[in-house]
């Protein structure tokens, strides 16, 4: 059997919340495929579009954003706009042509160890079978 | 180019068990830029920190990644090893490969595939990284206590103690909150307004706490340090440095509604003092009982002709009150769930099925019936009393999820208590399970159940009507499997436990976070226990989850501590990683204006400008910025930018 494809993700974690989170599966000694590189971001509402972009024309085969739950953001609002901004971003990237679970939003608060492995495991499952990203992907 | 210098920790072999950690350091060596690589068993050790030190000075570096646990818990000790060796401390980041990489995978070959990729961009993080310096700001040595509950008032008194002023706030007329309506407290049975109203006196008494009682918290802005508050001290109608306390205008006033204090058991009229201990000690007239309040027309006026001193007026009006604090604990409390979302208990249909707290009143020496226990239908003695516990707790789907964790305790104590002014009649309690952690808690319950003859049955009631002048309870007792019809003459329920009404827009005012169940959040549910995610604001008591004295007082002295840490000092010191403006990009569209959290930013000749001091870096500003004109330093879109590469190449 041929070796199964392994997708690079960038994983854009608040502080707060989903960085803490994932602390806390490893705390726990909780087990996901290490096909995520986490960038712990202060809030999920600074998460530019552009990173999004940015990271699929470098080549990443998927991207997570992942924030505090609706209404529980340590900065009281930010992901609110995180969540209509990366709304339009999954149009978009949806409508240019982009398989969707390339692009994930999620909310894992800092006691949601459990949820975050799942998320993950389940992301990877969903991106194996997609094989490389070369929509946005740059020539180089 | 810089000079960075990588140190990896194996952290024994939490680390080094599932990642390659020379290899990850061999790595790193080659990485453009890197001058040190290094790794070590213990790099927070004091061993490992001298090897930093000295790479530091040997090598001339002049930013370091330290590749280890988490940056909760190590970052302040390598940015201190940073400062000793001659370093910016802004010019220290740390990869966390323990936690998010060493902890959640198995096979070697890719975690340190992983490890190597996550240490890569935070060397191309920190190398982008400026020096920056603590951002100071001056301290308001003052603290505001808001609740007057014991939680609040221990608090205010441990503050007041350490030498700083405290303004306590109180919404109703007296300080005292639920402990002062409770009959005797467990596990030792003491009285409770005997323990209570002793600090209730010293704190009124004490001269470094205002007490403002009657009074609301209505406007707070500001942040830590240096908040300002705006307090709506209502109208109470009565000069209290003139009253008294005669009584004789209760015994003219015509108007009688449900007095609060006694649950709604006994009345009190429109002109009251909320119990005889009360402090202030003086009378409040209830503007919303009184009809002269609001209708001149029928305004009948007769306490005020009674009144010898004459200390009714009635031209009060209400006042705000601007106070400037350093530091605000929140000690708002509990009410118990409403009752009326438990129809099937016949709450409010049968005059003697009660709460937990109007039981209370029945024990107290001070209540309606003088500490008899009397059903409140015909003044008898109940000779058959059903307890059921957890009513509106562990009940996910119909009302909330969690423990309420008091009701144990104190239905064994109420039942203890029954037998104790009834020894012929008989209590059931119906319970889930019993939850008695707590210094000698499991004792109390085995007294309750072996010297008193409480009868503990567990399972739930699925309905208590009304035949035949008795309260039939209908439940089930799962350990024997059995149906259970008890003919009781009254019915007690453990409500649960919920905050106070009004903690969700105080919240709002304070700009701090509410848990799932309406709760206040505490920062971190181990490490936090009394702080707010707002630093400067700390929570005590009941208000933050279900607790009972000895946990709300402790947790108090622990918010008080909190506080003074704050007070104490001359300046503070707030984390320079703020928004910036590049003002050259900056169109003054205003955007990051509309979408700050915190009010930090404002338009100064047609360009956006930060106030440092306000700003808490979250960067939802520079996600909404077209032009990339702000942007939170040391992790500008430039800094992702290079993140994302590095995490991506290789």
């Amino acid at each position: 059997m041929a070796e199964e494809f392994e997708p690079k993700i960038v994983a854009f974690l608040c502080k707060w919340c989903s960085s803490a989170g994932a602390d806390l599966a490893g705390v726990s000694r909780m087990e996901y495929p290490p096909n995520i590189i986490p960038i712990q971001v202060m809030c999920s509402g600074s998460v530019s579009p552009l990173y999004i972009f940015s990271a699929l024309s470098q080549g990443a085969d998927g991207v997570l954003v992942s924030g505090c739950h609706p209404g529980d953001c340590h900065y009281m609002k930010g992901n609110y706009y995180a969540r209509r901004r990366l709304a339009l971003v999954k149009k978009l990237l949806e409508y240019i042509g982009l398989e969707p679970p390339r692009f994930q939003m999620s909310w894992v608060s800092a006691t949601e160890g459990v949820k975050f492995t799942q998320l993950i495991k389940e992301l990877v499952k969903e991106l194996q079978p997609l094989g490389p990203q070369t929509k946005l992907r740059r020539n180089f | 180019m810089r000079r960075t210098g990588v140190f990896v920790c194996h952290c024994g072999i939490n680390i080094a068990g599932t990642v390659d950690v020379k290899k990850v350091a061999a790595e790193l060596a080659k990485y453009p830029g890197v001058v040190y690589s290094e790794d070590y068993v213990y790099m927070c050790s004091d061993p490992g920190q001298n090897l930093i030190i000295q790479a530091i000075k040997e090598k001339k570096l002049d930013t370091i990644v330290v590749a280890c646990c988490s940056p909760t818990l190590h970052e302040t000790t390598f940015r201190n090893v940073a400062k000793i060796a001659g370093l910016n401390p802004y010019r220290c980041e740390i990869a966390n490969i323990r936690e998010q990489c060493s902890w959640v995978h198995r096979e070697k070959d890719k975690a340190t595939r992983k490890a190597i990729s996550i240490t890569r961009s935070i060397v191309e993080k920190v190398r982008r990284n400026e020096s920056l310096e603590d951002v100071s700001v001056p301290v308001t040595k003052r603290a505001l206590v808001i609740g007057g509950g014991i939680a609040g008032i221990q608090a205010s008194l441990d503050i007041a103690n350490a030498g700083y002023e405290v303004i306590l706030v109180e919404k109703s007329p007296s300080i005292g909150g639920h402990m002062s309506q409770l009959s005797e407290t467990f596990p030792t049975l003491d009285c409770s307004q005997c323990i209570l109203t002793p600090k209730m006196v010293e704190v009124a008494k004490h001269p470094k706490v205002k007490l403002m009682t009657y009074s609301e918290v209505q406007e707070v802005s500001g942040f830590v340090g240096n908040f300002k508050v705006k307090i709506l001290r209502k109208p109470t109608y009565v000069d209290a440095d003139k009253c008294t306390l005669c009584d004789e205008c209760t015994k003219v006033c015509p108007i009688v509604v449900p007095n609060e204090f006694d649950m709604g058991l006994t009345g009190r009229r429109a002109i009251y003092i909320p119990f005889p201990q009360a402090v202030p000690a003086t009378y409040t007239i209830d503007e919303k009982a009184c009809p002269g309040m609001f209708d001149t027309a029928i305004a009948c006026g007769k306490c005020a002709d009674v009144c010898k001193p004459g200390a009714i007026n009635f031209d009060m009006k209400p006042e705000i009150i601007e106070v400037e604090v350093g530091a605000i604990i929140v000690a708002t409390g509990y009410d118990l769930y409403d009752k009326s979302m438990m129809a099937e208990y016949g709450y409010g249909k049968y005059p003697d099925v009660l709460d937990g707290l109007q039981f209370e009143r029945l024990l107290s020496a001070s209540g309606p019936t003088r500490g008899k226990i009397l059903r409140p239908s015909d003044k008898k003695e109940p000779k058959e009393v059903v307890f059921i516990q957890c009513v509106g707790s562990r009940d996910p789907e119909l009302h909330w999820p969690y423990c309420s964790k008091i009701c144990c305790m104190y239905t064994a104590k109420h039942a203890m208590l029954y037998k104790h002014h009834v020894p012929d009649g008989q209590a059931y309690i119906f319970y889930i399970d019993i939850r008695s952690g707590g210094k000698n808690y499991e004792e109390f319950v085995h007294r309750a159940v072996e010297e008193d003859g409480v009868l503990y049955l567990r399972g739930k009631v699925s309905k208590v009507f009304e035949d035949n002048g008795k309260l039939i309870v209908w439940g089930a007792d799962t350990l024997t499997g059995k149906q259970i019809e008890i003919a009781a003459d009254m019915v007690v329920l453990a409500m649960a436990i919920r905050p106070s009404k009004g903690t969700d827009e105080l919240a709002k005012k304070l700009k701090i976070a509410l848990d799932k169940d309406g709760f206040l959040a505490e920062a971190h549910p181990k490490l936090r226990p009394v702080e707010s995610m707002t630093s400067g604001i700390f929570l005590a008591g009941a208000a933050q989850a279900p607790k009972d004295i000895p946990e709300a007082v402790g947790q108090a002295s622990g918010a008080a501590a909190k506080a003074v840490a704050i007070l104490s000092q001359e300046r503070l010191f707030h984390s320079p990683t703020v928004a910036r403006v590049l003002k050259n990009l900056c169109t003054g569209c205003g955007m990051c204006i509309s979408v700050c959290p915190y009010e930090a930013i404002s338009l100064k000749e047609s360009k956006a400008e930060v106030n440092e001091i306000l700003c808490e870096g979250c960067g939802t500003c520079s996600a909404s910025c077209l032009r990339n004109a702000i942007q939170v330093k040391n992790l500008t879109p430039y800094h992702i930018q290079e993140m994302i590469k590095a995490c991506l190449g290789g």
